[in-house]
């Protein structure tokens, strides 16, 4: 696109941010400040994750972006456009054929790869932050690691609900030394997490901070000897390709109450169904087996 | 004004956007996978004794917000001029206010704590070392254990000034203040960041 540089940073702004990129990835969990820039879409829809895919992108690079586990969100679509028109470097839909993969909420079904790089976007980087809202505080309670505030919420549910209830944005300690937020995604994801061959990068426009999990680092996700951390699972199986263990989102379909659960990562789903597993209901969005795209 | 060096400095990057951002991704991998040896392959014609992964390095991240510093062996008038033109880096003589620091001779190296270290509440502003060695080999050598690696790897560095093992453990000691090493040899580069375990 003329008159803007590639991947639509200026060279300076993209050595700050890569500079912050190399610390956040010698300190595992720690949140880097950066000066996060106004970028053309507004907080809170990506601008963290933009910045940082916007720092590492290159010629080389083939791009993912996905929202919620699709790619054909309003989120991811238009993430993936700004890209296309700032860099002209390839975008896929399919997992397995991305090197960077832009994510808002979801990690892929798909086991990721040393070659390739995961950038969250997130919203609150801080995982302290509805416990203190002081920025001073919590930035020394990381100093001293003094996290017991956090095991303290953790228990006020278990005593409420008889059970952790956090089903997002679940708590982990990364190398046993960081508090760390994972972002929104569902803690059905958060064993993706732990010990990925591939590089993981978090990145918080407003808040402007960038964090990272190297490959091979260990995440544990809080728990309790007895309530030991557990993820969500479903009755159902998902409705278009029958998969049993993926992430599934729950569709109406109809004005008379009638629902299904599908797949939330598209990818996963389309690549299953195009493999030739079929569901209970394979044509309830319309969209029968043999009609979806590979 | 006495201009005694009026010949220009030689280029840096042919295409410093793509250039430096394929070198980025050469230094993050290094610094993601310790112990992983990459190559940062661009022309750079830097003068001597910069090597061309050193070279590559300061391209792609130094500039006007990170004070330098530069060791004896390397702070020739043809360096400063390539430095200070191509990145316009401030060049610290205080090892202690650099946030990067530039290591030919390893020999007159200044301890790894003589360098800032960052706090505890922002071990991010620490120095990252960009030492040039003699030899790197990703066989034999050290073993390298931490984050970025999956069981260990293993790292053949020669010309590490002499107790470097001591003073790499009380940096990991420090963890998560501390520096961040590159190590450069010709045009490539192998990381240590304070995250690593060294044994030998």
């Amino acid at each position: 696109m003329d008159g803007y540089n590639f991947a639509y940073l200026d060279e300076q702004t993209k050595r700050m941010i890569r500079r912050a990129i190399l610390k956040a990835v010698a300190i595992p969990g720690y949140q880097v400040p950066f000066a996060s820039r106004e970028m053309p879409l507004p907080y809170g829809w990506g601008t963290g994750g933009i910045q940082v895919t916007a720092a590492i992108i290159g010629l080389a690079d083939t791009l993912k972006v996905i929202d919620q586990g699709a790619d054909d969100t309003t989120n991811a679509v238009s993430i993936r456009r700004f890209f296309a028109r700032t860099t002209g470097v390839a975008t896929t839909e399919r997992t397995a054929d991305a090197t960077i993969i832009q994510t808002r909420h979801r990690i892929p079904e798909r086991s990721l790869r040393a070659d390739q790089i995961i950038v969250f976007q997130v919203p609150i980087p801080e995982p302290l932050r509805w416990l203190e809202p002081r920025e001073t505080e919590t930035r020394k309670m990381h100093a001293l690691s003094e996290y017991g505030a956090m095991h303290v919420k953790l228990y006020e549910d278990v005593a409420r609900h008889g059970r952790i209830a956090t089903a997002y944005d679940y708590p982990v300690m990364v190398g046993g030394r960081y508090l760390m937020r994972p972002s929104p995604i569902p803690k059905f994801d958060n064993p993706k997490l732990d010990r990925s061959p591939a590089l993981q990068l978090f990145g918080a426009g407003r808040e402007k901070r960038i964090y990272a999990v190297p490959p091979h680092t260990e995440v544990y996700s809080l728990d309790f000897e007895d309530h030991p951390f557990e993820v969500q699972k479903w009755e159902q199986a998902c409705a278009l390709c029958g998969a049993g263990d993926s992430f599934l989102d729950e569709v109406i379909v109809d004005d008379r109450g009638g629902r299904i659960f599908v797949c939330s990562d598209s990818d996963h789903c389309g690549e299953r169904r195009a493999a030739g597993h079929v569901g209970a209901q394979p044509d309830a969005l319309g969209q029968p087996a043999d009609k979806v795209a590979p | 004004m006495n201009h005694t060096q009026t010949a220009a400095p030689s280029p840096g990057f042919a295409d410093p956007v793509q250039d430096s951002q394929r070198a980025f991704r050469g230094l993050l991998d290094a610094i993601a996978r310790p112990g992983t040896i990459v190559r940062l392959d661009a022309a750079v014609s830097a003068p001597a004794p910069l090597s061309a992964a050193a070279a590559a390095a300061l391209l792609t991240l130094v500039d006007f917000e990170t004070p330098l510093w530069i060791d004896g062996a390397a702070a020739t008038p043809e360096v400063l001029a390539w430095i200070r033109f191509h990145c316009g880096a401030p060049i610290t003589t205080e090892p202690a206010a650099a946030r990067f620091a530039l290591v030919t001779d390893t020999v007159a190296m200044p301890p790894l704590d003589a360098f800032c270290q960052g706090d505890d509440s922002y071990p991010d502003r620490s120095a990252t070392l960009l030492v040039a060695v003699e030899g790197l080999e990703a066989r034999n050598g050290f073993r390298l254990t931490g984050p970025g690696i999956e069981d260990e790897a293993r790292l053949a560095v020669e010309g590490l000034p002499p107790g470097f093992i001591a003073a790499w453990g009380r940096n990991r000691a420090g963890f998560p203040c501390g520096v961040d090493l590159f190590l450069t040899c010709g045009d490539r580069v192998a990381a240590l960041p304070r995250s690593t375990r060294l044994e030998v």
